[in-house]
């Protein structure tokens, strides 16, 4: 077990690098730095000075290096638009982001499971016919979509929410939150249903197949043998089975959320850091945008990482086959 | 023996789809778009790209049968005065070419990794099969809109969108072909040790035949069920990317950029701009994925009994 951790974090470490190597090749071939420093009364010979003092003519790999290096002590180069250091402008993006996403994953996971469980113990039923049929229909409507939809009908037409930014804010230990006031709660609305709807369908379905599956085993049968009420086998020994899937690939779709954040993020104008990559490329400001790829990496990597780790931990056949 | 057992298997596939209503609907309306995205000039009453045509005064006119609508335009005007319904068709064009291109390309990739990954196993297997993990693990839309976005910014918008097509073909292509590396894969490891490919491999083929012309004909028929889907994927990123500004211009819209041209509009109750194109591009997903799911049931019957 030790050893199968030990392998995933170098296999973390090593995706890490190639991100930062494929991060710092663009800021290298798109990104001048002397000529974001300086204006253009500035002679050839300072330029060239300057360029030296700042290592710039140093080898690709020397220069690699000194980005890696700083990237891990968290300096992860300047935006010159916003005249902050990158991290600082993602990190002051985040937490609208992070509530967003929040609110979404407790959406879908409120609602998938007992409508996942449901289908699964009556699939003939009308009910679950519909949230199967409704599911394959979600599916295939893009995100944005669905979002300009939810604009239309409930802002432009009828005035109840509102269609964009994250109104009232406050300020708890210098996270900007929009949970404790009623305007941010109602700005929450709209994007979190939104973003929740491309995901509903696909854990539903996943929810559904693997109860379907686990209450034609035999561990099940015999559980009704003994004669254990009906909310016992379903909640207690099926639904506690149907878990491991669930969360494994729960952890995966965490991290696809965020880039669906991207496209909700823009309809509804919200500003996380999704609005702010996308901002960062039109403005063409490299190193913002190459930070955020290195967080949104850094991110995905993690991530994928826990959620492999914990599943080598509750799943012993993953233990076995790592020796 | 082979051509026989072909006709069986094509024929079931045949009496299957007869049999269910949703499939041949499907068919017919994915067949309808495909006639018409391959036909639009000769179908559109207008060229969209011909700006002489084009009247800026002409902007923004309601469908048809609305008030102030014209019967020029069935349904309505866009933004810069053209007739929708001819831009939706070039539109759908454009889409469809991309989405059938970054699938050709996809499976191009994939099944060369897959194939190779497969039957030649050990290292290879290994480092080929990690590398597509990590990138599966990154979310295939998120690659997409980062790899557009650096290529954006690398070329300029000018440039970027004078070779948009053909990039965005290369930029979803790459995105999403793991999905083809590891079914590919799969499916090889399961013919690899059958007797058919010992008795090539004794009668002294040498791989690369093997690999291609016995064993890769086996494997096709879970690459069909995915590629479906993959259609489906690739239009909706298409779509996704140029929503965000990142894919086709307006100047040649997508119906992705359409949509997004017509979202900053629907505020001021302009929203036939947005609405045509969102469900030309839904009904078009949701066709695609219908048939995907009745054919990977036909094609697959241990799922269909489950």
């Amino acid at each position: 077990m030790f050893a199968f951790i030990v392998r995933r974090i170098i296999q973390a470490t090593v995706v890490m690098l190639v991100i930062g190597f494929i991060g710092f090749s663009v800021k290298h071939q798109l990104g001048d730095p002397v000529r974001d420093l300086v204006g253009i009364s500035v002679s050839v010979e300072e330029r060239e000075a300057l360029r030296e003092q700042l290592g710039l003519n140093d080898s690709f790999f020397e220069q690699y290096g000194r980005f890696v290096s700083n990237a891990v002590r968290g300096d992860l180069g300047y935006s010159y638009f916003f005249k902050k250091p990158a991290l600082d402008v993602i990190l002051s993006k985040a937490p609208a982001t992070i509530e967003l996403v929040f609110v979404s994953s407790m959406l879908i996971l409120l609602l998938s499971v007992p409508m996942g469980l449901y289908s699964a113990i009556y699939p003939k039923r009308f009910f679950s016919r519909l949230a199967m049929g409704v599911s394959i229909v979600g599916v295939s409507i893009p995100v944005f979509l669905t979002a300009i939809v939810l604009i239309y009908v409930f802002a432009v037409q009828l005035h109840w929410l509102p269609s964009y930014g994250r109104g009232d804010t406050v300020n708890i230990l210098g996270w900007e939150s929009g949970l404790f006031t009623i305007d941010g709660l109602r700005h929450l609305v709209l994007p979190s249903i939104a973003l929740s709807s491309i995901m509903l369908p696909l854990f539903i379905r996943l929810i559904r197949a693997e109860m379907m599956e686990v209450l034609e085993t035999e561990y099940i049968k015999y559980a009704w043998a003994k004669g254990l009420t009906r909310k016992r086998v379903w909640l207690v020994h099926a639904f506690k089975n149907t878990l491991l899937p669930v969360i494994t690939v729960g952890g995966v779709q965490l991290g696809i959320l965020i880039a669906f954040t991207i496209l909700t993020e823009t309809v509804f104008q919200w500003q996380g850091m999704g609005f702010m990559f996308l901002e960062a490329v039109e403005r063409s400001d490299t190193a913002l945008l190459v930070a955020y790829l290195v967080v949104v990496g850094a991110l995905f990597v993690v991530v994928n990482t826990v959620v492999d780790i914990v599943y080598g931990l509750v799943n012993p056949t993953v233990t076995i086959a790592s020796r | 023996m082979q051509t026989k057992r072909q006709k069986i298997k094509d024929s079931y596939l045949l009496y299957s789809f007869r049999r269910d209503k949703v499939a041949i609907v499907s068919a017919t309306i994915l067949a309808l778009f495909l006639f018409a995205a391959l036909f639009a000039p000769m179908l559109a009453p207008y060229d969209p790209y011909d700006v002489t045509s084009i009247d800026i005064m002409d902007a923004e006119i309601p469908p048809s049968w609305m008030e102030g609508g014209e019967s020029r335009f069935f349904l309505g005007t866009d933004i810069m005065g053209r007739d929708l319904l001819s831009t939706m068709l070039y539109g759908l064009r454009i889409s469809v070419a991309i989405g059938i291109g970054a699938v050709f390309l996809q499976a191009f990739i994939g099944i060369a990794i897959g194939l190779a990954s497969g039957y030649l196993g050990g290292r290879v297997d290994a480092v080929l099969m990690r590398i597509a993990d990590v990138q599966l693990s990154f979310s295939t839309l998120m690659v997409a809109i980062i790899v557009s976005a650096i290529v954006q910014v690398a070329f300029g918008v000018g440039r970027y969108e004078q070779i948009a097509v053909p990039l965005l073909i290369v930029i979803i292509g790459i995105a999403e072909w793991p999905q083809y590396a590891r079914t590919v894969r799969a499916s090889v490891l399961g013919e690899k040790n059958k007797e058919y490919v010992e008795a090539a491999r004794v009668i002294g083929l040498d791989s690369k035949r093997i690999m291609f012309s016995h064993i890769l004909p086996n494997t096709l028929s879970p690459v069909l069920v995915i590629s479906t889907v993959q259609v489906a994927n690739a239009v909706m990123s298409e779509a996704a990317l140029s929503f965000l500004g990142l894919g086709m211009p307006v100047s040649m819209p997508s119906i992705g950029s359409l949509i997004n041209a017509g979202f900053e509009y629907i505020f001021s109750g302009a929203w036939w701009i947005t609405f045509f194109p969102a469900m030309l591009l839904i009904v078009f997903i949701l066709v695609i994925n219908l048939l995907g799911d009745w054919l990977r049931d036909v094609l697959n019957p241990k799922l269909y009994k489950g």
